[in-house]
């Protein structure tokens, strides 16, 4: 056998080439592994952090539609106005997945359309518990367009690692499905933009 | 909630980043939530309670310039020690991506991150080779927050992704109702300079347009006092009266050698002042000229220069005219043009009605960089965050801290 090892005193033991090779090929292949399960690792956090912050969008959007049929339903607004709001933001509470962003980014535009002037949002707040309702409509259509830009800054770094070719060579992500920016019109009414008296 | 903040540069250096911490943590700490710093600074000076020392930070060359940073692995202990001991709903780390702190943080943390970007710095070669590394520790943040649109560009332009824009908050009121200090307000008019000034400190100041603030390291050129200087002879011989007021921290001699000699006795230099005094400066003059020239990514000297009621005069940096509205609560000059700097100095310094109106404009304007207003967005963004984990995540690094100890070894 060509691996027998010498006697002793012919100096410092020589591997012979093929197991010189072989362990290179295991520290090779280890390194490797450790590296792809790394990534591996780093692709779980990624989908981990796109559906915390999906179910961020979820909730802020929920509670904007929630806001807006409160509104629509409270009698402050004038009749037409209250019709607009409720459809449109029932509309968005009840839009399965693929009409989503359809639904959402036309509440977006109701709610434009309803409080594009400061005149609508001083009556609103004039109103018994306005203050509160105007103060949550305020919160809501700030949040949503903070929790939109955090979900899909989530799914651009998800969707630039899966890209990779390590990743796809290696079916690193499984069958976790390609991530899907959320892409709506989320522009706030100018009425609740500014707020003076924060 | 329980928040912590992570601070990259020295608590014991003053600067731009350090105040927006130490203005926010104490904003928080007012509100009744639990509030921890993590910032470098010598064991020896005395920190404030809800401040913790990651050590000394070491001077290195980065970036082109001499940078106190933190890192090596007794600074990334204590990171950890932090995270544990902490146990926060949310950290806020500034400046992930510089080389210290906040990039050990991100690093050693799992949960909701949230960065504030604070510096807009051009791609250096550093950062395209450490690229990969640093892309593994940013997709770790939840939510980026930009502290204007400028900074969220350069950030989407050479880190991608996106970030909301929050700009740095101010104490309106601070500013607002400082007193102003009779001996830096114009003279009232009588021309020359020594008897007027004496004068003014019986009969109190009427504003005639004569005093120019300038706030700013002297020796920095990028803070622009020597375009300040090449337009003051115009602005001496047109209206002689005027005196400019410099308060910052530089070699004096040096600063006025361009100016011809009989025109150095119109600057008067302030040396460093306190925050009371700086207020007290910007409440007293009669306009305030930021010439900067670059490397500024908000501008927190003229939201502090408006909140105190004084006419603002800054180059057109984008970060100036976006804080500016577009020029709409202050005037814009074309940068680095000493000339149009005179121009604009002389016109305004002869219309007080303009100036008033820039007053009132910028008073209203400023309204919204108050920290009621900027702490409460901040708060938007960790609650945001903090939603949308199912639990209340605390940093488990442990699962992390494995694969690389096995990584390594």
């Amino acid at each position: 056998m060509r691996g027998t090892p010498r006697g002793p005193g012919d100096g410092p033991v020589a591997l012979p080439p093929v197991t010189a090779t072989l362990i290179w090929i295991l520290v090779a292949l280890a390194v490797t592994g450790l590296y792809l399960s790394w990534t591996a690792g780093r692709l779980d956090r990624l989908h981990s952090r796109i559906d915390a912050a999906r179910a961020a969008l979820d909730a802020q959007l929920v509670r904007r539609a929630s806001v807006a049929q409160e509104l629509a339903t409270s009698g402050v607004l004038d009749p037409a106005a209250s019709i607009v709001l409720y459809e449109a933001a029932h509309a968005a509470r009840q839009a399965d997945e693929e009409q989503r962003e359809v639904a959402e980014s036309e509440l977006s535009q109701a709610l434009r359309a309803v409080f594009g002037e400061a005149e609508q949002m001083e009556a609103v707040r004039e109103a018994p518990g306005g203050e509160a309702a105007a103060h949550e409509l305020t919160e809501a259509v700030r949040r949503v367009p903070m929790a939109r830009r955090f979900h899909n800054d989530a799914v651009r770094a998800a969707r630039a690692l899966r890209r990779h070719r390590k990743v796809r060579w290696f079916r690193l992500a499984g069958h976790a499905p390609f991530p899907l920016a959320f892409e709506m019109d989320d522009e706030p009414p100018a009425a609740l933009l500014d707020r003076p008296t924060a | 909630m329980r928040i912590g903040i992570v601070c990259p540069y020295s608590w014991d250096v003053p600067g731009g980043v350090q105040f927006h911490i130490r203005d926010l943590a104490e904003y928080f700490i007012r509100l009744g939530h639990e509030v921890s710093v993590l910032a470098p600074a010598d064991d020896d000076t005395p920190l404030p309670p809800y401040v913790v020392s990651a050590g000394r930070a070491v001077p290195v060359p980065y970036n082109g310039s001499v940078a106190r940073l933190n890192f090596g692995f007794l600074s990334a202990a204590r990171v950890r020690r932090w995270l544990h001991d902490g146990a926060f709903d949310v950290i806020h780390i500034h400046e992930p991506a510089s080389p210290s702190l906040g990039l050990l943080a991100c690093w050693a943390a799992q949960g909701p991150i949230v960065a504030t970007f604070h510096t807009s710095n051009p791609r250096s070669r550093a950062m395209v080779a450490a690229y990969a590394i640093l892309q593994a520790a940013l997709e770790k943040i939840s939510a980026r927050i930009a502290v204007s649109e400028y900074a969220r560009r350069t950030l989407v332009e050479h880190l991608g992704g996106d970030a909301v824009v929050i700009p740095n908050g101010v104490d309106v009121d601070f500013f607002a109702e400082a007193e102003p200090r009779p001996e830096w307000q114009s003279g009232g008019g009588e021309g020359q300079s020594e008897e007027a000034r004496s004068s003014v400190e019986g009969g109190g100041g009427r504003r005639a347009g004569e005093t120019i603030g300038f706030i700013g390291r002297i020796d920095e050129p990028r803070k622009g006092l020597p375009v300040l200087m090449k337009a003051l002879p115009k602005i001496l011989a047109a209206r002689p009266q005027t005196r400019l007021l410099v308060a910052g921290r530089g070699d004096e001699a040096e600063a006025v050698r361009t100016l011809p000699a009989e025109l150095r006795s119109r600057v008067e230099f302030l040396g460093m002042i306190s925050d009371e005094d700086k207020a007290r400066l910007l409440r007293s003059v009669d306009l305030y000229v930021a010439p900067n020239t670059g490397g500024e990514s908000f501008g927190i000297i003229l939201v502090e220069a408006m909140s105190a009621g004084a006419p603002v005069l800054a180059s057109d940096l984008d970060a100036f005219a976006q804080v500016l509205d577009q020029g709409a609560a202050g005037e814009l000059f074309a940068n680095e043009d000493a000339e149009a700097l005179a121009d604009a100095a002389l016109r305004l310094l002869g219309d007080p009605e303009r100036r008033a109106e820039l007053r009132a404009r910028g008073s209203a304007h400023v309204r919204r960089f108050d920290w009621s207003t900027v702490g409460a967005d901040i708060l938007s963004v960790y609650e945001t965050v903090t939603d949308g984990t199912a639990a209340v995540a605390t940093d488990e690094r442990t699962g992390l801290r494995a694969r690389f100890g096995l990584a390594r070894g």
